[in-house]
């Protein structure tokens, strides 16, 4: 039951979400501040999301040259900035994983 | 971009299934919501017993930046009929409005603009879709040793890191990183959208 409502409520956010701005209509104004403040919100959401899972463990913090997924993410930063694609990024944070975890 | 588009799709099948949520539900689910970030968030959350209306605000923190991405359509299509308005809206995503904006800036006067989006949006919709079906089928089928689960954050990685383009984006970036760190163990799962807060304020801060 409680699956249903997530899902229909998850729809509904989602949606209102991405319709926002497209729906308002053409003469509306969008401050400034606000415009300003929604370009650092990929960045720094997205971010939020990867970052913990790459130094905890459970509730433990791993920061160490000895956690291979701190070392692995390292490698997939490196290559999502070289390259900007995400084929190449998961794929070489996966192979690197599997190699520090090997070499650790 | 369809590179990418499907191993992210399959990652998100085979999480949500792995998270406990049957695999009708989350092929279901993938259509209505589309958006694997907060769809994978979400499974764990739910799969961990978390109550509904956090489990929304998360998803509503995580799916923030689809805001953004309408803000940014907005001008593009702000004179579109509402029916596709409405479909733009529906098929705002990462990759899409990726690879729209790119198009826009270069031709801005495209009097296309409607039906390359259209266009990018199905194309990628089907994609996914297709893949994320096919990871919710395979669900727990995959050996736990092959570490796929590892593949959600790097996707994520993969998707965050090229939007760092200046001293401004980059301090979003470090700033969100550092406090969900800092602020793990606080209840209610708020170190997320506390570090998002913080990564913006850094970001408004410096910027030129």
């Amino acid at each position: 039951m409680s699956l249903w409502a997530a899902m229909i409520g998850m729809t509904l956010v989602t949606f209102a979400l991405r319709a926002s701005f497209l729906l308002l209509p053409p003469g509306v104004e969008t401050p400034e501040v606000v415009r300003r403040g929604l370009r650092y919100v990929p960045a720094a959401v997205l971010t939020a999301i990867w970052a913990p899972e790459l130094v905890f463990h459970g509730n433990d913090l791993q920061f160490s040259l000895e956690n291979e997924r701190l070392l692995a993410g390292a490698v997939a930063i490196a290559v999502a900035w070289r390259t900007r694609l995400t084929f190449a990024t998961i794929i070489s944070g996966l192979v690197a994983l599997h190699l520090f975890a090997w070499l650790i | 971009m369809l590179l990418g588009v499907a191993p992210f799709g399959l990652i998100t099948g085979v999480a949500m299934v792995a998270s406990g949520i049957p695999a009708a539900m989350a092929v279901l689910m993938s259509i209505t919501v589309f958006a694997g970030a907060s769809m994978i968030a979400s499974a764990q959350l739910l799969g961990s017993g978390t109550p509904v209306l956090l489990v929304l605000f998360a998803t509503l923190f995580i799916n923030l930046r689809f805001m953004m991405y309408s803000a940014s359509m907005r001008p593009h299509f702000a004179h579109a009929p509402l029916r596709w308005r409405l479909a733009v809206g529906y098929l705002v995503a990462d990759n899409v409005c990726g690879l729209s904006l790119g198009r826009f800036a270069d031709h801005p006067e495209d009097p296309a603009k409607l039906e390359f989006f259209l266009g990018v949006g199905l194309v990628i919709w089907i994609v996914w879709q297709l893949a994320a079906a096919a990871g919710a089928a395979i669900g727990a089928g995959l050996p736990a040793a092959w570490r796929l689960e590892f593949a959600a954050p790097l996707a994520f990685i993969a998707m965050s890191v090229p939007f760092i383009r200046d001293r401004a984006m980059l301090a979003a970036a470090l700033a969100s990183g550092v406090t969900v760190v800092l602020a793990h163990g606080l209840p209610l799962r708020l170190a997320v959208p506390l570090a998002a807060l913080t990564g913006i304020g850094a970001g408004l801060a410096l910027r030129k």
